[in-house]
């Protein structure tokens, strides 16, 4: 394979269909831009935080000062009395019987019913004709609270006389977990781990710790609910998934879901944390109540309390290898604490455990990944998905055994890859490329930046290329380089059985005597692209450069989530699919028009390409606006990717994944030893990524990813105290990665087609989150010898003051 | 009491208002004027998605009350572009995908444009060097990114934004000569 790998999949892998050229200007395979690019650069792109409505009123929430306790009384009178409050409710005041709800589990009350289960859990909602007349009314409402134990991490909700959270489970894993506070657990074991241990001449054991890290979007949680004259709702709203969103408001509302009308609007952000809902439910009450339309905007301090985290994780692993660089087995123990609620916990699981080899051939493994309900904040979707949590703790395995055994810990990890047709821990045969090994070839290859970057001409120190910066905490001295490596392995699409499709209408018409595409998909366009893709593929399949893209909403079937790197291969998929079903119309109207006047309207494979019908060999047949006239063709329909099984309760065996995503990172970092102190230099990463549907969105992809990993790396963490409270819940305290902390990120793309995919596309926009993180580690124990076993490394690990 | 009569020019039209005294310009544009462009990330100046221009400087809108800035120019990301024409920051980013969400990008783009006029003018940040020659400090990525390090890009585009910044400043100053 060698070098052919290297653009452009190599001639003879792709299959034509993959690979149909197109000249159709703004197609596939083009950087074209963002179709809301100068929207959003003039400021007109409407967020979900910017809409208004005439007379409309302000939401507000008021949320549990404590982590677990028992509600005594509510006395909402003082804040029914304040002058410009519409109404104020609490449980009692649900119009249904169906009062909880989840992504998962249906285990998350709309408001708290008697008990609080984590710090910052809604209580009550204000309307009020001011927001911070919203905000002074809650402060009125006279809570009492009798607080509760606490159960905090895996000894305290699993100890005898933990209290259980969850006292009357009904789904589907209630029955087969081991302990009521344990939301699911998935064990994979496949071979005979105990037996291939005898074999390895070098066992290695770790146990690693990863922090809890937060999607920190910018555009906070915010929407508009507006009554509807039918005695329904219509609702405004930035989320990931407008018809999970739905499936879940509808009924605590007491409507059929055709009465729910969701419309998306400007997404700033969402990285997982919109997969679950926050002020939907909470909106549409207050709408419904009042009459009026209410627009709730959580502010940065709320939004920290208003949406899901990433699971924090403790893991342990042990590996053996032989003394010429085989692993013979591993043993893993994942616990992810999942929080108060259920959320997305089960498939997280499902990935945490599925994933935990990592990109490696291991026959004998004995796996097992568990999450916990506790009284910390509910856990559950952020980019990378259980499988970032897994990384951290392989990766860092990797160079341990690469260290023990005396080998380079690239050489290592290359000898060990998997690739096409090898086995995952489930059984699951990795049926598309898998060129990890070149993934590390790749990024190994780069040239490094230059030693001592910070060293003037002169041979002074330039404090600005210094970690510290220009604190002047160093001139050098004490300051040590180190470099390291990691590569990870991503699921893409939801896994595990479940029906996961997408929905596209497309409308093909003559208007103003041009062929026009619309495109009209439920898909949350949330900044990774889709929308741009998405008429790049309407381009290529149509043969139009004029492409409609729809406003996304309930109006058409669900798209599923902007989430587990699926819209591109999902919806993608869908307006591609619908499109070649537009295609089959045209040239059926086409034959009976012109089919008469040239043979091979009959015979020859026809194309849309540039406005016209065309032979496979290029040859014009028919404009296309002639074919068309006055017909305008319209269809709907679903598309789905290939079944996946759920893995098997005892054994983890199953083909549970539809598609895997590979990338490598290796990080150069600069330490200042003595203060503990980090500049990662640069993070170089290698990525396949199937086709790269717009090379320029891949890129910003890749960057982004990169850079939220090195912010779990060495930054960002919500820290909560053992009574279970958030302690730094702003961005003074939670800190996220700023341009100056963002090193230079080279980026080598693979494109080695996934035959059962769309155009082979893989999708790309988690795997580079999950190997930037231990890269940066790796190098910052490369250049200290230090163990680092926890995310974020804070000066204090480095220091060990 | 607690309101006070306050006229601004914003994006060169002369606004009066009678506002609450504890009124940011943030809330005065984007509750009284309509004016939502200039985004609300934190309100507590940490994030920079509201920066705008006040008196050709940039600055944290979500920092400053309105009545206190009574006969300011204030532009915003709405008075940058013409109807013939974008800003060469705003093409920039649009060139460079300098964005993804696009939440950060109008506070992005007046502070970039606010940088590049510092650095025209000679006014140094904190990573200029000491000894230079008079005049206008050319914006080299390490200048841009100390520059531009107040306003969060969650979405990570940072790599992009430097690029983008880098072009345009050439824009402007070619512009300018």
């Amino acid at each position: 394979m060698g070098t052919q790998m290297r653009g452009t999949a190599a001639p003879g892998r792709t299959p034509t269909s993959l690979s149909r050229r197109s000249r159709t200007k703004g197609g596939i395979g083009e950087s074209t831009l963002r179709p809301d690019g100068t929207l959003k650069v003039i400021g007109e792109f409407a967020y979900s935080s910017d809409l208004w409505h005439e007379d409309m009123l302000w939401g507000f929430t008021l949320r549990s000062p404590h982590p677990h306790a028992r509600i005594t009384s509510i006395d909402i009178s003082k804040a029914l009395a304040q002058a410009g409050v519409h109404a104020v409710l609490t449980h009692d005041d649900l119009p249904t019987a169906h009062t909880q709800y989840g992504l998962e589990y249906t285990d998350t009350p709309v408001l708290a019913d008697g008990v609080v289960r984590h710090h910052g859990e809604p209580v009550a909602l204000v309307a009020a004709d001011h927001p911070e007349t919203a905000r002074r009314a809650a402060a009125k409402i006279k809570v009492d609270y009798e607080p509760l134990p606490v159960v905090h991490d895996e000894a305290s909700a699993l100890a005898d006389d933990a209290p259980i959270l969850h006292p009357n489970r009904d789904d589907h894993h209630a029955g087969h977990v081991p302990h009521p506070n344990i939301v699911h657990r998935q064990p994979i074991i496949r071979g005979n781990a105990a037996e291939a241990a005898k074999r390895a001449d070098v066992i290695v054991t770790g146990e690693y710790e990863v922090g809890m890290q937060d999607q920190a979007f910018l555009g906070p949680e915010s929407g508009l609910a507006v009554p509807a004259e039918d005695g329904g709702i219509d609702l405004y709203i930035a989320t990931q998934w407008l018809h999970s969103d739905l499936r879940q408001i509808a009924p605590v509302l007491g409507l059929p879901e055709e009465k729910v009308r969701m419309t998306l609007s400007g997404v700033g952000g969402a990285f997982g944390g919109r997969e679950d809902l926050s002020m939907q439910i909470h909106a549409c009450l207050l709408a419904l109540r009042t009459g009026k339309p209410v627009k709730i905007v959580y502010n940065r301090f709320e939004s920290f309390f208003g949406h899901v985290h990433r699971h924090p994780a403790k893991l342990w692993y042990e590996h053996g290898a032989t003394k010429d660089g085989k692993i013979t087995h591993m043993k893993c123990r994942i616990v992810l604490d999942g929080g108060a609620y259920a959320s997305s916990s089960p498939a997280v699981v499902g990935n945490a455990s599925s994933l935990s080899v990592g990109p490696y051939v291991v026959d004998d493994v004995e796996i097992e990944a568990l999450a916990l309900y506790t009284n910390n904040p509910p856990c559950g979707a952020m980019r990378g998905f259980g499988a970032v949590q897994a990384c951290f703790a392989y990766e860092s395995q990797m160079d341990k055994l690469a260290e023990k055994l005396g080998m380079d810990p690239v050489e290592f990890r290359q000898k060990n890859a998997m690739s096409q047709g090898a086995i995952m821990p489930t059984g699951q045969i990795v049926d598309s490329p898998a060129p990890v090994a070149e993934l590390l070839r790749l990024i190994k290859a780069m040239p490094l930046p230059p030693e001592k970057q910070w060293e003037t001409a002169r041979g002074a120190a330039d404090v600005r290329a210094l970690p510290g910066g220009l604190s002047n905490t160093t001139h050098g001295e004490g300051v040590v380089r180190g470099v390291g490596y990691a590569v990870g392995i991503k699921n893409v699409g939801f896994s595990e059985g479940f029906d996961d499709y997408s929905t596209a209408r497309v409308q093909l018409q003559v208007i103003g005597g041009e062929p026009v595409a619309t495109v009209h998909t439920a898909m949350a366009e949330v900044g990774q692209g889709g929308i741009t893709v998405n008429a790049q593929i309407a381009r290529t399949e149509l043969g139009v450069t004029q492409v409609v893209i729809h406003p996304a909403d309930t109006q058409v079937g669900s798209a599923g989530s902007t989430s587990a790197s699926r819209q591109t291969y999902m919806t993608g998929g869908a307006v591609k699919n619908a499109c070649e079903a537009i295609r089959e119309k045209v040239l059926e109207t086409g034959r009976r028009k012109f089919g008469t006047y040239h043979p091979a309207w009959a015979t020859a494979e026809l194309l849309l390409e540039d406005g016209k019908v065309v032979t496979d060999s290029d040859e014009p047949l028919a404009d296309l606006v002639d074919v068309l006239g006055d017909e305008v063709i319209d269809i709907e329909l679903q598309w789905r990717h290939r079944p996946t099984e759920a893995f098997d309760p005892v054994t983890g065996q199953g083909f549970g994944h539809v598609q895997y995503s590979f990338a490598a990172h290796r990080a150069v970092v600069e330490v200042d030893t003595e203060l503990g102190l980090v500049k990662v230099i640069e993070l170089a990463c290698a990525q396949d990524v199937g086709k790269a549907l717009n090379p320029l969105s891949v890129k910003g992809q890749i960057h982004g990813a990169t850079v939220q990993g090195l912010g779990l790396a060495v930054m960002e963490e919500i820290i909560v105290a053992k009574d279970a409270k958030v302690c730094n819940p702003s961005f003074t305290d939670y800190l996220i990665p700023t341009i100056l902390d963002t090193p230079a990120i080279p980026v080598e793309v693979l494109e080695l087609a996934d035959e059962h995919a769309p155009y082979g596309l893989r999708g790309i926009g988690e795997a580079p989150t999950l190997s930037s993180t231990p890269a940066v580690v790796a190098a910052i124990r490369a250049a200290t010898g230090l163990p680092l076993v926890r995310v974020p490394v804070r000066p204090e690990h480095i220091t060990g003051t | 009491m607690g309101r006070t009569a306050v006229t601004l020019e914003i994006n060169a039209q002369s606004c009066a208002f009678d506002l609450d005294n504890r009124t940011t310009l943030l809330d005065a544009l984007r509750e009284h004027l309509g004016l939502t462009g200039t985004k609300k990330g934190c309100d507590h100046g940490q994030c920079g998605a509201c920066t705008v221009l006040v008196d050709g400087m940039r600055m944290n809108s979500c920092l400053l009350l309105a009545v206190a800035l009574d006969g300011a120019q204030i532009i915003t990301v709405e008075g940058l572009s013409s109807d013939a024409a974008l800003h060469p920051v705003q093409q920039a980013f649009i060139d460079h995908d300098a964005f993804q969400c696009g939440y950060c990008t109008p506070g992005q783009i007046c502070s970039a444009i606010g940088a590049i006029t510092e650095a025209a003018s000679g006014w140094p940040s904190a990573v200029t060097p000491q000894e230079r020659p008079l005049g206008p400090v050319p914006l080299t990525a390490p200048e841009i990114r100390e520059r531009m390090s107040g306003n969060l890009c969650r979405c990570g585009a940072y790599v992009n934004i430097v690029n983008a910044v880098t072009e345009a400043a050439e824009a402007v100053g070619e512009a300018a000569r």
